[in-house]
């Protein structure tokens, strides 16, 4: 990550939006910041604990979302400018305290949510869009339509905030949270932070301050007056522009990453003079006024925009209110079909709308060289399908799972959530995961499966949830399982890390965000004392595991706990070299013809073992090998060899 | 001194590779060299799942005027480095037209689909005439084996940066290039430094 610290004001640095987020927090004068990790949301929090103690803020990764969101406010309450940061999904944790906290106020401390939005699911279990939960809850909602604008309107919105008195959302979305751009640097405020909670009401502000008592639906009117006020400021914000001829043959609406991808669209299809763009960057509540007085720059109209129709709608209804002998442009986006009501977009699906919309043709390249060369690619070019990294200490849990339930013989299957384990989904965990929802729901299904054999249920359930996870989100259905006896095998794949979104630290570590030493929530401790029988395996010892398995769901009782413990292999490899140095034994491997049908290559997948043609034998790619070993004892045939290094 | 002028603006320039060969690390410091330089440069990467051995690509978009979106339109790749060869001819696929410029790495990853005998690896040296077709030029540079020479494939990453920069294709020099990759490697910096004077003389013989 870079250093979002540097005191080098008017500089340009390139930032990944993120670090750009993070900037824009340090420059508004922030003391304080939390966030559970979530791709493409992590860096935010991961760049302010990286300068945290130098700069004299704090900031944590919290247990989860929830926790974050509301020990954020809790320093607002206290008059400290305080961020949480998360990814979509997040949101939901959130949202019930959200519902609460628009009604209170916030404190005297600006609290700003930033939410990062994954459109096309590229790192989620799904692309939800938090724009309509802020319209949903009353919440004013921007969106950065580039890096410098992601620094600038961070620290901006945190005045605002404050201004208003309630909880402010910044929406970013991947190509701006995980792309990278330039930033040019403001200055870093000097102002000391002091917290203290103010308990006395003042009662002469036509506001009502945080903590008085007043009945919900007064909060709401007042929550409602915010709302125009925040309107009325986004009416002159400079975040939103107009950029195009006064009268266009299309107006282009459009916010955040699509902003830069409708530029691009323009460019390439040289109609600067022919098409405007109207760049929202306060999304909620809509500026009305600038919309309705941009809606007559052209009598069509294309909103760009990704996940739900959000502009799309807001500025429809806007237009439902205008007197009925106005002229209403055409609307052009998802709703007719022009702009795709799922996944993320990119400029050539942008060219597509317009070119569609004016009847223009647009050829980026030789028509010829297109079609050899995707004929090529389509000929030649294999797929590369996603994989456990080679050493993964996943791929043997998964192994260990997967025999052990064919073993039993009871058609057993395993129930899951998100992480770098999701991948077992597929060939990458030999298709074990057969559920995969929200963080900690594989348990939470589990639980209702394991109180089914009074209906004939006998299949044996394992729930498997990451490390971090397990803090997360798995705890109450962990206490429920015990509670309710329900009979389920709940795997923790303890790798010491948050793993898939950057080797966060979490309670099971030992260390906070801002790299001090603290005290080991154990996980195994914590489980017996709910009074579940723990067993912890390592996933290298295949037969210790699988046995360990085996007894556990022969075993009637409830709820029970195996934890598998072996430390990411990136996260190992950073600190030590490989334990080993593997090599095949071309003699005693015999290729296709043993009876193992290439249970290596073909089965455990490693992509560190390859499948050599000329040979007609395995071997071992020594530029992916992490050196392991743990292949070693898969070959029935002991021609796999490791070295101790 | 006057600025170094693009030959096209804006620029793209494509790093493809698969997942963990360090795609990110060489668009941070050819990214952070040319906004050094005064250089608007987008940057748009694969993140996230798709870094556990997928395929894997960076757009970079410079340019002396504005800030560009963090993808490459269709067909519009002016340099493509790639750091694997089928990963190399994917991206021809989409980016790529008949003034692009190559340089690869020839040394192949294979995927799960081929080891798992779902898919099949092309004939290396048909690939290569493949790519070479595709291209207006490329460069074949041994990276690997190299770096591999060296003590370390880990090296393979500072001498296609040094291809990159020894092929003049960007207009960025040496000088301007070291301190960053001085800032942005994290360990051993002094042999980094001997790859990507390495990779420089490889691109030039």
């Amino acid at each position: 990550m870079a250093n979002i610290e540097i005191d080098a004001p008017g500089t340009s640095q390139l930032f990944i939006g993120n670090e750009a987020i993070a900037r824009g927090a340090l420059e508004a004068g922030i003391g304080f910041a939390a966030a559970y990790p979530g791709t493409p949301s992590s860096e935010i929090l991961g760049s302010l604990a990286q300068v945290a103690k130098k700069i004299g803020i704090y900031a944590e990764w919290s247990i989860n979302e929830m926790v974050a969101m509301e020990a954020a406010a809790g320093a607002s309450f206290a008059g400290i400018r305080a961020l949480a940061a998360m990814k979509q999904n997040g949101i939901n944790v959130v949202s019930d305290f959200l519902a609460n906290l628009v009604m209170s106020g916030t404190g005297k401390g600006g609290l700003v949510l930033v939410s990062c939005d994954d459109p096309s699911a590229i790192s989620s279990s799904n692309e939800q869009d938090t724009r309509p939960i802020a319209k949903w809850l009353d919440i004013p909602l921007v969106e950065p339509g580039d890096f410098q604008e992601a620094k600038d309107m961070t620290k901006w919105l945190f005045d605002l905030a404050e201004e208003l008195g309630t909880l402010c959302i910044l929406r970013s979305v991947t190509r701006i949270a995980h792309a990278r751009g330039n930033v040019k640097l403001g200055e870093l405020p000097t102002k000391q932070h002091k917290a203290h909670f103010d308990q006395i009401h003042d009662l002469k502000n036509v506001m009502p301050t945080t903590f008085m008592p007043l009945p919900s639906s007064l909060r709401h009117f007042f929550l409602h007056m915010k709302l125009d006020k925040a309107r009325e400021k986004f009416e002159s914000s400079p975040f939103n522009r107009y950029v195009g001829p006064d009268k266009a043959d299309l107006l282009i609406i459009t916010s955040g990453s699509c902003w830069l991808y409708s530029q691009d669209a323009i460019e390439a299809l040289k109609l600067r003079d022919r098409v405007g763009i109207l760049k929202l960057g306060t999304l909620w509540p809509l500026p009305e006024r600038f919309v309705t007085e941009h809606l007559n720059k052209s009598d069509k109209v294309l909103f760009v925009e990704e996940i739900d129709p959000f502009l799309e709608r807001s500025v429809m209804e806007l237009a439902g209110n205008f007197p009925s002998n106005a002229v209403r442009p055409t609307f052009y986006g998802k709703r007719s079909g022009h702009i795709n009501a799922y996944g993320e977009l990119n400029p050539d699906m942008v060219i597509k709308a317009v070119s569609t919309i004016l009847g223009l043709t647009y050829q980026a390249r030789d028509i010829d060289y297109g079609k050899k060369a995707e004929a090529l690619v389509k000929s030649s070019v294999p797929e590369r399908s996603m994989t456990f990294c080679a050493g993964c200490p996943h791929r043997a849990t998964f192994w260990s799972i997967k025999n052990a339930l064919k073993l039993d013989g009871r058609d057993g299957f395993v129930t899951g959530d998100i992480g770098c384990y999701s991948l077992a989904l597929g060939p990458a965990g030999f298709f074990q995961v057969r559920t995969m929802h929200c963080m900690g729901g594989g348990a939470g299904v589990a639980n209702g499966l394991g109180k089914l054999g009074q209906f004939g249920f006998d299949q044996p359930v394992i729930a498997v949830v990451g490390d971090s996870t397990f803090y997360h989100a798995t705890i109450p259905a962990l206490i429920n399982g015990i509670y309710n006896q329900s009979k389920f095998i709940l795997v923790i794949l303890d790798n010491s890390a948050t793993a898939m979104t950057g080797f966060q630290p979490h309670p099971g570590t030992g260390m906070t965000a801002m790299g001090e030493p603290t005290k080991v929530v154990s996980m195994e401790a914590l489980c017996r004392s709910l009074g579940a029988h723990v067993e912890v395996c390592d996933p290298f010892d295949f037969k210790g595991t699988t046995n360990t398995l085996l007894k556990m769901m022969a075993d009637d009782g409830g709820a029970k706990v195996a934890i598998m413990r072996r430390q990411c292999e990136l996260v190992r490899a950073k600190k030590e070299k490989s334990p080993y140095k593997v090599h095949v034994d071309i003699e005693k491997c015999i290729g296709e013809d043993c009876g193992c049908d290439r249970l290596c290559t073909r089965i455990f997948l490693c992509p560190g073992l390859i499948w050599d043609k000329k040979t007609g034998k395995s071997r071992i790619d020594e530029v992916i090998c992490s050196g392991c070993g743990v292949c070693v004892d898969i070959c029935p045939q002991g021609a796999i060899i490791r070295e101790a290094v | 001194m006057t600025k170094k002028q693009l030959t096209k603006d804006p620029l793209n320039l494509i790093i493809t590779g698969v997942g963990g060969q360090g795609n990110v690390m060489i668009s941070l410091i050819i990214g952070n060299t040319f906004v050094r330089d005064g250089f608007f440069v987008t940057v748009g990467e694969t993140y996230g799942a798709s870094q556990r051995g997928g395929p894997v690509m960076s757009h970079m978009r410079i340019s002396q005027e504005t800030q560009y979106s963090p993808f490459i339109p269709d067909g519009c790749a002016d340099i493509i480095l790639g750091m694997e060869p089928v990963e190399t001819l994917r991206m021809l696929g989409k980016y790529g037209n008949p003034n692009v410029i190559t340089i690869i790495n020839p040394r192949p990853i294979y995927s799960i689909d081929v080891t798992g005998g779902h898919a099949q690896y092309p004939d290396l040296d048909k690939l290569i005439e493949t790519i070479k077709e595709l291209s207006s030029q490329t460069w074949l540079i041994n990276a690997t084996e190299e770096a591999q020479k060296m003590g370390s494939h880990m090296f393979a990453n500072a001498i296609l940066i040094g291809a990159l920069i020894g092929s003049g294709v960007l207009p960025l020099d040496k000088k301007s290039v070291e301190p960053v990759l001085r800032e942005i490697f994290p360990k051993e910096i002094e042999t980094n430094l001997v790859a990507f004077n390495k990779g420089i003389k490889l691109v030039k013989t």
